[in-house]
């Protein structure tokens, strides 16, 4: 049977305006050209990501993503950190498990400097002792800080549960015993084996045109080595069948639970995106939000996703439950999982959530920032330029037997890894 | 659904011609509907999409006593349905639609909105005017409905530290105005609301004559009023609407201190509150002049008390300031510090006091204001490129006291605030204004 279902299937435009810019020294940029408002927004990222941590150091992606800041070519950190604030530029840096990731925003009128303090920011970082010494304590605050936060302990806890002796399981802000052993050595290390043009994609949105990007492609990334020396990351399959408690002295119980997923690039992603909406996904119209808050009042959210992480795709979901109701919580959730794996799910279910996918499409488009994240994302994803144009169709043409595939090869309950931390009784 | 609870952050808005150098500023229309409904329209058509809001001027400060938490209890309830679309069919709609949606509660507003492509503005405007009347609500659905009010407050309030140590020091701050009880409400009354409470609350405040619709997007104005006359245009208006008269706080006169200990605490924290005007009672400049003040003294890395705090005395990893000036009565100016290892928070807190002297004796540079000022302007700047900020900074303004007009001149404001006036701001950061907030691990 042919999906019935009338969707929007109209594209997002600003979207699919984009072009690739490449420079004269061949590096390439996705851009969005917009010059209603004067501010330009970029995007970037390096694949590598804390997976690339050195063995036995947690935490350095993560500590250098706050060290490119902190002094770099003729500034030291004060005067970097002020020459930002004077012309108002955001620059910030951050570290996933997969990627580096990095963003600027800038008003038209101080776009040269702001490129500028961006490529100071990737070649000349200055690593200096000083401010070394103040950002590790401040990582160590923020650790000490989570020490005792059920979420923060819950996802660790996940993590370290679902792949041992792999990097997905170790902490991505490190501890509070690697962080102090992280040295300058380390970063540069870091730097060199990841900052490669073969490892950079970029997607830039707003009031600039293709001549001016072309310079400040060369200029901020051209002289990037053209490849890095990641390190091998094993393939995983999240490790399951377990159920973990951690005490912790609170009234609510924090619960994560998750499966294997799938890789982003597996011919059945997308059925399983319309699969999670049903189970977990965004709307307050999902299985579980309509079981386990809207029918018995267990928690105040609840929900579940598709991580499509490259070395160990997971579906995972989260909710937080009064003690006392916390096992109910788990069962409610694992009923609702067998449900779908077991029974078809109803065309008029089906619709409803092809609807809302593809309707909902176009309002990841309405910044710049949104904008060049999703440019960003088509482009790790390797999903090609024309992915805005037809990926409304590729959800509307998921059919009730594709959910009925995807969720028995994803929803097996035996193989769960669930968390809780607090005291469930 | 969201609880929003103000920090941070003015009336960040518009473009003036200045030093962040953007030309013009945002261009919107507003106007009003016979039965008192005030709609405003910020039109940006660069993506087919609308965001449609509705703020009700009623929060958390306009409860009645010993009812704490029923407007929030209300917004959540907001979504079980009416007579015409029973049981979350309006929920259900949206999500077919393809939009997104949710609501948030303050101390002096509750807001309803959707995001969803322009074609489907008017099937929104239809549902949520439905709404401003005819909610129905039986115990059937507003009991469950209370335990999951008390999981989010567990989630958000008791299980985590710091926020119950915010929540006891804002309880300090005020001494008798409303502002001092938490938006989610105190748990042993939450457990108490029931069906007639949210009821009540509802017709006493929900009507178009106290509310303020605000449509951004891919819209024109003229669209957006025929829209509004058609759906919104027919409820009846409340014709004794309450005024919003709240329980007078008082000058301060004594300082005060919170200390919250708890042995899940690892990382101690220093917060300070000082009771100060808000845009809507301050005199003109004095609130730009603590948005000033808050910036220049708490921005992240160049900010005075960073600068003293953490890169010259090295007693504190961070250090920063907020002023919540968005409000209808005196507010409050924060000021946050977390100790460096081995620093007492006593030892820190003598350190601040010395800095803030300081401050208050000598001001700033002419460079540390001006920077100050180009973060805030280009901030406003960097808030046109999206609708939904926009529509909600609208109406935050509106709902606590505040014109649009107001809101599209604030950064030639801000940029008229002089050093002097700056320090003058200081005269509500006496320590006597104050509440001093400790976080530590064991009794200290």
């Amino acid at each position: 049977m042919t999906a019935k279902t009338i969707v929007a299937t109209s594209a997002p435009a600003r979207a699919t305006s984009a072009r690739k810019v490449v420079s004269p020294r061949g590096v390439e940029a996705w851009l969005v050209e917009d010059h209603a408002n004067p501010l330009v927004a970029v995007q970037f990222a390096f694949t590598g990501g804390s997976s690339q941590d050195p063995q036995g150091k947690p935490g350095v992606a993560y500590l250098m993503s706050g060290m490119l800041d902190e002094g770099a070519g003729p500034y030291d950190s004060i005067a970097f950190h002020q020459r930002l604030e004077d012309l108002a530029i955001d620059l910030n840096f951050d570290a996933g498990r997969d990627y580096f990731t990095g963003t600027l925003k800038t008003l038209t009128q101080y776009r040269d400097e702001a490129f500028e303090l961006l490529r100071l920011s990737l070649h000349e970082p200055r690593f200096e002792p000083e401010a070394m010494l103040r950002v590790k304590a401040q990582a160590l605050s923020e650790l000490r800080h989570e020490a005792n936060e059920p979420n923060a302990i819950a996802r660790n806890a996940f993590a370290a549960a679902g792949f041992p002796d792999h990097p997905y399981g170790l902490p991505q802000k490190g501890t509070l015993e690697t962080v102090p052993q992280i040295t300058r050595d380390d970063l540069e290390a870091y730097r060199a084996k990841a900052f490669a043009r073969a490892e950079l994609k970029i997607a830039v949105v707003g009031d600039i045109d293709e001549r001016v990007l072309a310079e400040e492609l060369d200029r901020v990334f051209a002289d990037l080595p053209s490849r890095g020396e990641l390190a091998l990351v094993e393939h995983r399959v999240v490790r399951g069948g377990e159920k973990r408690n951690i005490d912790l002295p609170i009234p609510q119980s924090v619960i994560v639970f998750g499966l294997p997923g799938l890789a982003r690039n597996d011919k059945d992603y997308v059925p399983a995106v319309v699969m999670n909406h049903i189970l977990g996904g965004g709307s307050f119209t999902s299985r579980l939000w309509t079981e386990v808050r809207e029918k018995r009042g267990l928690a105040y959210s609840v929900y579940s996703s598709l991580s499509p992480f490259k070395h160990g795709p997971i579906l995972a979901g989260a909710t937080s439950t009064k003690n006392e109701r916390a096992y109910e919580s788990i069962s409610v959730i694992t009923a609702e999982i067998k449900a779908l794996s077991r029974d078809d799910v109803s065309a008029d279910e089906l619709e409803k959530a092809k609807k809302y996918l593809t309707g909902s499409y176009a309002l990841r488009f309405d910044t710049s920032t949104k904008i060049a994240r999703e440019l960003l994302q088509a482009q790790l994803d390797d999903l090609g330029m024309d992915y805005f144009k037809h990926r409304n169709e590729e959800i509307a043409a998921v059919e009730a037997r594709d959910i009925a595939r995807v969720a028995k090869r994803l929803l097996d309950t035996k193989r769960m890894l669930i968390v809780i931390v607090g005291q469930p009784v | 659904m969201v609880m929003a609870k103000m920090v941070s952050a003015g009336l960040v808005l518009a473009g003036a011609k200045g030093n962040g150098g953007a030309e013009g500023a945002v261009t919107i229309s507003q106007f009003g509907l016979p039965n008192g409904l005030d709609v405003v329209v910020i039109p940006d058509h660069r993506t087919p999409v609308v965001t449609h809001m509705i703020w009700y001027r009623a929060g958390a400060a306009d409860e009645p006593r010993g009812k704490t938490g029923i407007a929030h209890f209300l917004e959540h309830l907001m979504f079980k349905g009416t007579k015409a679309h029973p049981e979350g069919e309006f929920s259900r709609t949206v999500a077919e639609l393809g939009g997104e949606e949710n609501a948030f509660t303050s101390s002096d507003y509750t807001a309803y909105f959707q995001r969803v492509a322009k074609e489907h503005l008017r099937t929104m405007m239809e549902f949520e005017a439905d709404r401003m009347r005819g909610l129905v609500l039986t115990d059937a659905i507003v009991d469950p409905e209370r335990e999951v009010v008390l999981e989010e407050r567990r989630m958000r309030t008791d299980s985590v530290p710091v926020s119950q140590l915010g929540e006891a020091m804002t309880a300090t701050a005020f001494v008798n105005h409303p502002y001092g009880a938490p938006i989610i409400g105190w748990k042993p009354e939450i457990e108490a609301l029931n069906r007639a409470d949210a009821l009540a609350f509802y017709q006493r405040f929900y009507a178009p004559n106290n509310a303020i619709l605000v449509v951004a997007g891919d819209v024109e104005p003229a669209e957006v009023k025929a829209l509004a006359e058609d759906t919104y245009g027919k409820a009846l208006p409340t014709p004794d609407l309450p005024l919003r008269m709240r329980a007078k706080e008082p000058q301060p006169v004594a300082a005060r201190k919170v200390v919250l200990s708890d042995r899940r605490v690892e990382q101690p924290l220093l917060q300070r509150m000082y009771l100060a005007p808000s845009y809507a009672t301050a005199k003109p400049g004095e609130a730009e002049a603590l948005d000033v003040l808050a910036q220049a003294m708490g921005a992240q890395s160049t900010g005075r008390l960073n600068q003293r705090l953490v890169l010259e005395r090295k007693l504190a990893v961070s250090a920063s300031a907020w002023y919540a000036g968005t409000a209808l009565d005196d507010h409050l100016f924060g000021i946050y510090a977390v100790p460096a290892q081995e620093v007492s928070l006593e030892q820190l807190e003598a350190a601040l006091d010395e800095v803030l002297a300081e401050m208050a004796q000598g001001g700033f540079s002419d460079a540390e204001l001006k920077r100050a000022k180009t973060r805030l302007v280009a901030d406003a700047i960097y808030q046109r490129d999206s609708q939904s900020a926009l529509a909600r900074n609208f109406g935050a303004a509106l709902t606590t006291g505040l014109t649009a007009a107001q809101v599209i001149e604030w950064p030639r404001l801000i940029e008229r605030v002089s050093g002097e006036e700056v320090k003058e701001a200081f005269r509500w950061l006496e320590k006597k204004r104050s509440v001093t907030g400790y976080l530590t691990g064991t009794a200290s």
